[in-house]
């Protein structure tokens, strides 16, 4: 049993089917990408794994419990985490505050502060700036601080939402590291991207989303290699 | 010094539109929505304080006030429950005509319980007046005790919104309701806290007012809920400082229009220059743009 199950999931927008009847696996300790052009409905799909959007049909399970009947809110406590498109951290609130936030339903005073040292290790950035508030951080910055939220609930699987997007190569580069020390640690993610080269050399195995169906999925590296993704996705 | 003394009373009553607005201003910031009801749950306060206090119980005005809060509270949360949540995904003018639904189903409630009758409310305040320069400036009871009382709530709602959990959990779910919900906070559970406390306010505040206008009667929640969401507009809806100046400045614009201007227009002025402020200032004194995220 893979640790995340999707199984024949459709999701509609009023009549509008954005995506059709797709299957997937995430197992333990793995990285796996989701790739896909503008629209393809990436982010309807986490969107719907953690709650945030219902599904028409199809089953979602996370360490074989079904997620149909789990309000969106009791996602983060049985141990999936959820970096949003777009960052969407609290921009009123300070950096410290965000984070605290991420910690939100766990309740080990000691274990959260060492969760935070552990963040600000990773984001020494986030710890220089723990006080300034989220809405002035570059976007860089802003999307650090999404992923250190998201670690601060100590999940065992992360999901992505293109993590790189407006970034500079710098940023892509230290954001792509972050990603294999996260792996490294034990933790499993699922990483949505459209910069499916980078995606595709941290990754173990992807899937290939176009117009709402998954048409091509395999180990990274032979999918790098595959002439279909290599014109469609990598520019090459 | 006479105008001093209008001053003062118009800080006063300002400061209970105050506690008003911020009611409002909770509500919007949290749940996105106008609650038009919120002025009669000011008339039911009053009436379980009169109950409590003079009518019924004989009660000693304190109890009396924490008597309205507890069920200004479940009432809030029940209005929340039965008319609001199922139109979680309503449109706003669905919601908006729903409230004023449930402000003409309170006042309607109201008056077959208590009669058509106004009945003289007796004041919860019974320190002495202030007397200034010579006892050419009397400060009432009722006037000194709504400044200190709305100055504890703003003071004691700021602190709960930035040190606790709750309370920053309500402001990010007035930020982002799908970011907060990814946090694990229950939103529908931070939006009946939010009435909750907006509710108790609407008491405290009944009380204030009605010991400042002693005449109780089905209506008596409506013309200042009116003027304390002119306040919440006016200092920008959402923000709670905002809804502080706002009350304020809505109170004393009140009280000066009456003394200089005209009595009958008092009314008139203050919403000419709610107005007048949104021409220029579309978000309000401290309004900032929000933007809407799914
Ligand atoms: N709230 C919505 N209402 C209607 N249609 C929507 C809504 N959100 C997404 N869609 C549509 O669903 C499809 C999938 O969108 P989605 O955001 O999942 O794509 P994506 O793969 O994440 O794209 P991108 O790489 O641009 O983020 C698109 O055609 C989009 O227009
Ligand atoms: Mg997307």
């Amino acid at each position: 049993m893979a640790m995340l199950e999707v199984r024949d999931l459709n999701v509609f927008f009023g009549v509008i089917q954005a995506i059709k009847n797709i299957s997937f696996d995430v197992n333990q300790g793995e990285v796996v990408a989701l790739i896909g052009a503008n629209g393809a409905g990436k982010t309807t799909t986490l969107h719907t794994v953690t709650g945030l959007l219902p599904a028409a049909s199809g089953k979602i399970t996370l360490d074989g419990k079904d997620l149909a009947k789990v309000p969106a809110h009791k996602i983060v406590s049985m141990g999936m985490a959820h970096v949003p498109e777009g960052r969407r951290v609290f921009a009123s609130l300070s950096v410290y505050d965000n984070l605290k936030l991420g910690a939100f339903t766990r309740k080990d005073k000691k274990e959260i502060e060492d969760s935070l040292e552990m963040v600000f290790e990773s984001f020494p950035r986030l710890k220089e700036r723990r006080n300034q508030v989220a809405g002035t951080l570059s976007g860089g910055e802003q999307q650090m601080l999404a992923m250190g939220r998201a670690l601060m609930s100590k999940p065992r699987i992360i999901l992505m939402d293109e993590p790189s997007m407006g970034l500079s190569p710098l940023y892509v580069t230290e954001i792509f590291e972050i990603i294999k020390k996260i792996k490294s640690e034990g933790t499993t993610v699922l990483l949505v991207e459209q910069n499916a080269n980078m995606a595709l050399q941290v990754a173990d195995r992807a899937y290939v989303l176009e117009t709402g169906k998954i048409i091509m999925d395999g180990n990274a590296s032979d999918l790098m290699n595959d002439e279909r993704v290599r014109k469609a996705y990598l520019g090459a | 010094m006479g105008f001093l003394s209008n001053l003062i009373n118009g800080i006063s009553l300002g400061s209970i539109y105050a506690v008003i607005a911020l009611g409002y201003t909770m509500v919007y910031g949290i749940a996105k929505m106008l609650n038009f009801a919120h002025g009669d749950v000011i008339m039911i306060g009053g009436y379980f304080v009169y109950l409590s206090s003079s009518k019924l119980l004989h009660l000693p005005p304190v109890l009396s006030v924490l008597i309205a809060m507890v069920a200004c509270t479940i009432l809030g949360i029940t209005i929340e429950k039965i008319a609001y949540k199922p139109l979680r995904k309503a449109t706003s003018l669905a919601v908006l005509i729903t409230a004023i639904g449930v402000s003409y189903f309170l006042q309607n409630i109201a008056l077959v319980i208590f009669g058509a009758n106004p009945v003289t409310f007796t004041s919860v305040v019974s320190i002495p007046a202030i007397k200034l320069f010579d006892g050419q400036i009397v400060i009432s009871g009722e006037t000194s005790v709504a400044i200190v009382v709305s100055i504890l709530v703003v003071i004691g709602l700021s602190l709960f919104i930035k040190k606790t959990k709750t309370g920053k959990a309500m402001l990010a779910v007035s930020e982002d309701k799908g970011a907060a919900q990814l946090m694990g906070i229950n939103v529908n559970k931070t939006i009946s806290i939010t009435f909750a406390i907006g509710s108790a306010l609407a008491a405290i505040a009944g009380a204030l007012y009605c010991s400042a206008y002693p005449i109780l009667q089905n209506t008596t929640g409506a013309m200042p809920g009116i003027k304390a969401f002119t306040a919440a507009v006016f200092g920008g809806i959402g923000s709670i400082p905002g809804a502080m100046i706002g009350g304020i400045l809505i109170g004393v614009i009140e009280i000066l229009g009456r003394a200089y201007i005209s009595t009958q227009l008092a009314d008139a002025i203050v919403f000419a220059v709610l107005i007048l402020i949104l021409m220029f200032k579309p978000t309000g004194i401290l309004g900032k743009k929000m933007v809407e995220k799914v």
